[in-house]
């Protein structure tokens, strides 16, 4: 028998059913490898007696001659912004330590309704907010990646860099992420795993900490394109709590995998290819194309005319959303509270938050504050939502020509940590092909492609129309098969 | 972009975030940096295009005019940094 931990979900879900292993086999393989992974500092929180008790339930159904439930013996991970009862959830946020949810969210409790179990919190950048784990109050996740005889840290990427960093380091066969503006993609393709972000409202975001409500979504990352299927099934669905969730019913993506792209039009829009992109960025992006036309796709050069207008909404969107939505931190109903001597309520308001909220959070809330401020907000708040509007035309006109788009995922390989941090504009431009797609609602996804000289993983990016998670599926599948990714981190934590 | 340390000020203020003088020169390019990178957008012409409001579209639902929850006082108050006799309690506001 091979290592468990180096299965994926459907390996795992398989053997189990077929008696191949006990679950209880595969949750000690995944404790055990949590346990021995601290400097990775993937885990704020550890639970193993979650995924025991998970695994005791499918060997016991398994025993009982039951059938099991879609992800019976699948322990995994949970990104730290799920709240999860009973366990703490902090964002990764000073101003949310010790807070414990007295109820679940709906994507997690989802995913324990299909039978899978918990290993732990991931980490994650603060509130989400990072492309590169450097802003969690818990400190940075490493990369289980290193460059050749090279020992700096590098970014796993960012916001969902615990989830990335856990999977490719086979500390958990798969986890939930969430994407606001890239932070499922662009840690996946920094780690040489499978990601992907489905349409606005697919997956609940009841119970999810809020970072920008309008493009927030929950989605699954994974090894491989069926394991994300798999996962996705199990999470989406329509959720009353949450009045962005779309009242339909969840496809069988997992059985409708088909990596035959014949008939299919693949679009590639010439926008993406940026100023200074490395030539191992453009190789790979043609490479993808090369694959696709092997599986019978047709391409057409496609244009998104508004592209470099994406970043400047996002970041007038997104921080603007996140300065209301962060209100709630008051220090008042939970979470941390600073009280001054001799301190009013709003002294006890700014103290708090002064203290909780880390440096990049602050800085958002600021920037959210400014472009709301009375005299601005048309200016910069409403021309940024026409902007929004011009560029999910785009896609809508360009998807008259194609069934998906291939772009690379990310401008770079993983960088090390610290190189980014000093500029938050030269962090924010990680995210440039991946945040047009999250503006416009449509569901994408990373899958691994090549290496770069350093043989770091590099991500393709397939965006898809508005409720078409099964064409992007479909399209990564043939990419995926073609590429034939094996490249993995060499073990040194 | 250049913003002054002051307007820092008053918008750290808006934000309920307390800052020092000298966070406040320190903050102040690094927010003028980020406000010239997203002034580009004036560029854009937008005349006659609706800001968006919803990028799926979908439709408010109403449910009936029932109580669903409730009955949980202690479980919301079981997270809250000081609780007293079922209440959130806050530092004095009133002389």
């Amino acid at each position: 028998m091979s290592n468990l931990t180096d299965l994926g979900v459907a390996a795992i879900r398989d053997g189990v059913r077929g008696g191949e292993f006990s679950a209880r086999d595969v949750a000690d393989a995944f404790i055990d490898a949590v346990a021995a992974a601290k400097p990775l500092n993937a885990f704020l929180v550890e639970t193993p007696d979650h995924a025991l008790a998970a695994a005791k339930v499918a060997d016991d159904a398994r025993a009982a001659g039951e059938t099991l439930k879609p992800l019976a013996g699948v322990p995994i991970g949970m990104k730290d912004l799920f709240c999860t009862r009973g366990v703490e959830t902090t964002a990764a946020s000073g101003i949310l330590k010790g807070f414990v949810p007295q109820y679940e969210s709906t994507v997690s409790g989802n995913l324990w309704n299909a039978g899978a179990g918990m290993l732990g919190k991931l980490n994650l950048d603060q509130f989400a907010m990072g492309s590169s784990n450097e802003t969690s109050a818990f400190g940075n996740v490493i990369s289980p990646w290193r460059r050749p005889g090279d020992t700096a840290p590098l970014a796993p990427g960012g916001s969902s860099g615990g989830s990335s960093a856990a999977i490719a380091a086979r500390l958990c066969p798969a986890a939930t992420g969430t994407d606001t503006g890239g932070s499922i993609r662009q840690p996946a393709a920094f780690v040489g795993i499978t990601g992907i972000k489905p349409t606005y409202g697919r997956c609940s975001r009841y119970g999810v900490v809020a970072f920008a409500s309008s493009l927030d979504q929950a989605g699954p990352m994974a090894h491989d394109v069926r394991d994300c299927a798999i996962m996705l099934e199990a999470m989406a669905g329509f959720d009353p709590k949450d009045a962005t969730s779309l009242d339909l019913p969840v496809p069988a993506w997992e059985a409708g995998l088909n990596a035959d792209l014949r008939g299919k039009r693949v679009g590639i829009p010439k926008e993406y290819r940026v100023d200074g992109m490395p030539a191992e960025i453009e190789a790979l992006w043609q490479q993808g194309i090369d694959w696709l036309k092997d599986a019978g796709a047709e391409i057409v050069e496609v244009s998104l005319p508004h592209t470099k207008y994406a970043l400047p909404a996002y970041y007038i969107i997104a921080p603007a959303e996140a300065s209301s939505n962060l209100a709630r931190y008051d220090g008042v109903r939970y979470g941390q509270r600073v009280l001054p001597d001799g301190a009013g309520l709003q002294d006890m308001y700014a103290a708090t938050r002064a203290a909780g909220f880390g440096d990049e959070v602050k800085r958002r809330i600021m920037i959210g504050t400014y472009v709301l401020s009375a005299g601005f907000y048309d200016a910069y708040y409403t021309q940024a939502q026409k902007v929004r509007t011009l560029i999910a035309r785009d896609f809508e006109q360009a998807f008259e020509q194609c069934d998906v788009l291939l772009t690379p995922t990310a401008p770079s390989a993983a960088f090390v940590l610290g190189e980014k941090s000093a500029d938050p504009i030269a962090m924010y431009l990680n995210d440039v092909f991946t945040v047009p797609s999250s503006l416009a609602g449509l569901p994408a996804m990373s899958v691994p492609g090549g290496v770069d000289k350093d043989g770091l993983p590099l991500g393709l990016q397939v965006i898809g129309k508005p409720l078409d998670e099964q064409g992007v599926l479909n399209a990564g599948l043939a990419l995926e098969q073609r590429a034939g990714f094996v490249a993995r981190a060499e073990k040194w934590w | 972009m250049s913003v002054e340390p002051a307007t820092v000020k008053r918008v750290a203020g808006l934000a309920r975030i307390a800052i020092t003088d000298a966070e406040a020169e320190k903050l102040a390019p690094e927010l003028g940096n980020i406000l010239g990178f997203i002034e580009q957008l004036g560029e854009v012409d937008t005349s006659g295009v609706e800001p968006m409001t919803a990028v799926i579209p979908n439709h408010l639902r109403l449910r009936d005019d029932v109580v669903t929850d409730g009955d949980v006082r202690d479980k919301v108050l079981a997270n809250a940094p000081q609780g007293e006799h079922g209440f959130f309690t806050v530092p004095k506001v009133i002389e």
